[in-house]
């Protein structure tokens, strides 16, 4: 089998990220609930992930990475924790469902929302981030790359636009961190969301959101937390004030593994690797007949995602027929990102996604271009 | 018998574990311990080092910026 499903979750993990969840489910205790060697094992663990993920996207205070299950989480997180009634946020066009939905709701609750637009061929003219500011603006929420184009947003540029007006700016890393560099110091960026089990490489349960110096968030959950037991209320401090509950240690453990390895691989070396196979998979299929590819091709900078359309046919038949008659995994459909199909024209057809890793290699993009190949001709 | 000792209490188990991570690399004395109930203290755990180490405790939790939220002269049973 040739999995090219790599922007819904990376497979396979390094295997030190197996070793150190079962490591961890054999001698973790429980963070923060107790000073034994146990839990304080445990304790240790999760802080030296908060320490590598804050060096990985330019943040030098640790206790200001909170964990969360995943991306989505820690969007929520981000967003109800910023925004409230009567306040006013720019996203774009291109977000995942994650952004949308808790911009949907915040919008339900009496906040504004305005969106970037996307043209036919997924593209935002920056010049409308300006037109859309407000007296009231407060933020910008958006996507570093699509997961479904693998468009990748100029954040150099949002983040001077959000530095020029005072404003908030979160970012949705779900499809670029440990890809693409992130330093919030220096792009501008006020919280990163990230979700571990992608192009981290850890396992799945494990994200969370890396909390600038001078961003105050509302906690998302209160409950339980081992420290100030007699507060009525969630304590202020980060990382506590947004992690209630005990924390998934034995996914962060596998996570924790998964930052040395990338940290030993090299995220260029990994971004070079993946964005050389995506880029080797569109050679050869830009040119073959009924093929519609999405996205910008002649951008440097992508994420490692190709999504591609046979004729008129459902991205679901095709994606089914890649994996019954060539044993390889696609995604196909609406891929979470309803204002970016629309604008593509891609609402009713979907579009079916190949998106690259590290285990990846050139044999397994040139199979996969040539079952296109087969395809396409079959038309 | 009792012994006085320096106790550095946390908001956070993250700045505990700042504390100890600081602690060892830098090979000051001390260890992370439950958090005596006589003790006012956000989180669970302390760090219990000898009275005369305060000095360069207190230096160390300055410089690295860990969240503490308080040190004390304590006296301990031995």
């Amino acid at each position: 089998m040739i999995y090219l499903d790599n922007a819904a979750t990376t497979r396979p993990k390094p295997p030190v990220v197996g070793q150190a969840i079962l490591t961890a489910l054999e001698g973790f205790g429980n963070s923060g609930r107790g000073a034994h060697d146990e839990a304080l094992t445990a304790a240790r663990t999760i802080y030296d992930a908060r320490e590598k993920l804050a060096a990985l996207f330019g943040c030098d205070r640790p206790e200001r990475v909170c964990f969360a299950q995943n991306s989505t989480e820690a969007l929520n997180a981000a967003i109800t924790g910023l925004f409230g009634p009567g306040d006013h946020v720019i996203s774009t066009d291109r977000e995942h469902n994650s952004v949308l939905r808790p911009l949907y709701r915040l919008r339900a609750q009496g906040g504004e929302v305005d969106f970037v637009p996307a043209d036919r061929q997924g593209q935002i003219d920056y010049a409308n981030f300006e037109k859309l500011l407000k007296p009231n603006t407060k933020g910008v929420v958006c996507t570093h790359a699509s997961n479904l184009t693998g468009d990748v947003t100029d954040i150099v540029r949002v983040g001077d636009f959000c530095r020029a007006h005072g404003l908030v700016f979160v970012l949705d890393a779900s499809q670029t961190a440990g890809v693409l560099p992130i330093d919030m110091a220096a792009q501008g960026i006020s919280v990163v969301c990230f979700t571990g089990h992608k192009s981290l490489y850890g396992p799945q349960g494990t994200g969370g959101l890396c909390v600038g110096a001078d961003v105050e968030l509302r906690p998302f959950k209160v409950g339980g937390t081992g420290v100030q037991s007699f507060s009525e209320t969630q304590p202020m401090e980060y990382p506590t004030r947004m992690e209630a509950g005990t924390l998934n240690g034995h996914g962060i453990a596998g996570l924790n593994a998964a930052l040395d390895w990338l940290n030993e691989t090299g995220v260029d070396r990994v971004r070079a690797h993946d964005c050389s196979l995506a880029r080797r998979f569109y050679e050869n299929v830009k040119k073959l007949p009924e093929v519609t590819i999405y996205g910008d091709f002649s951008a440097e900078i992508r994420a490692p995602i190709v999504t591609l359309n046979l004729g008129q046919r459902d991205s679901a038949m095709v994606s089914d027929e890649l994996e019954r008659r060539f044993h390889i995994a696609t995604r196909p459909g609406a891929h979470c990102a309803p204002r970016l199909h629309r604008a593509l024209g891609t609402e009713e057809q979907g579009a079916v996604r190949f998106s690259f890793g590290y285990f990846n290699t050139e044999a397994e993009t040139d199979e996969a271009a040539a079952a296109v190949k087969t395809l396409a001709e079959e038309l | 018998m009792e012994e006085t000792v320096c106790i550095v209490t946390f908001p956070t188990t993250a700045g505990a574990m700042a504390m100890e991570k600081a602690c060892r690399a830098e090979d000051r004395p001390g260890r992370l311990i439950p958090v005596p109930r006589s003790v006012t203290a956000g989180c669970g755990m302390c760090w219990m080092a000898p009275k005369d180490s305060r000095e360069v405790l207190e230096e160390l939790v300055v410089r690295r910026k860990i969240q503490i939220d308080g040190i004390y002269d304590m006296a301990m049973p031995r």
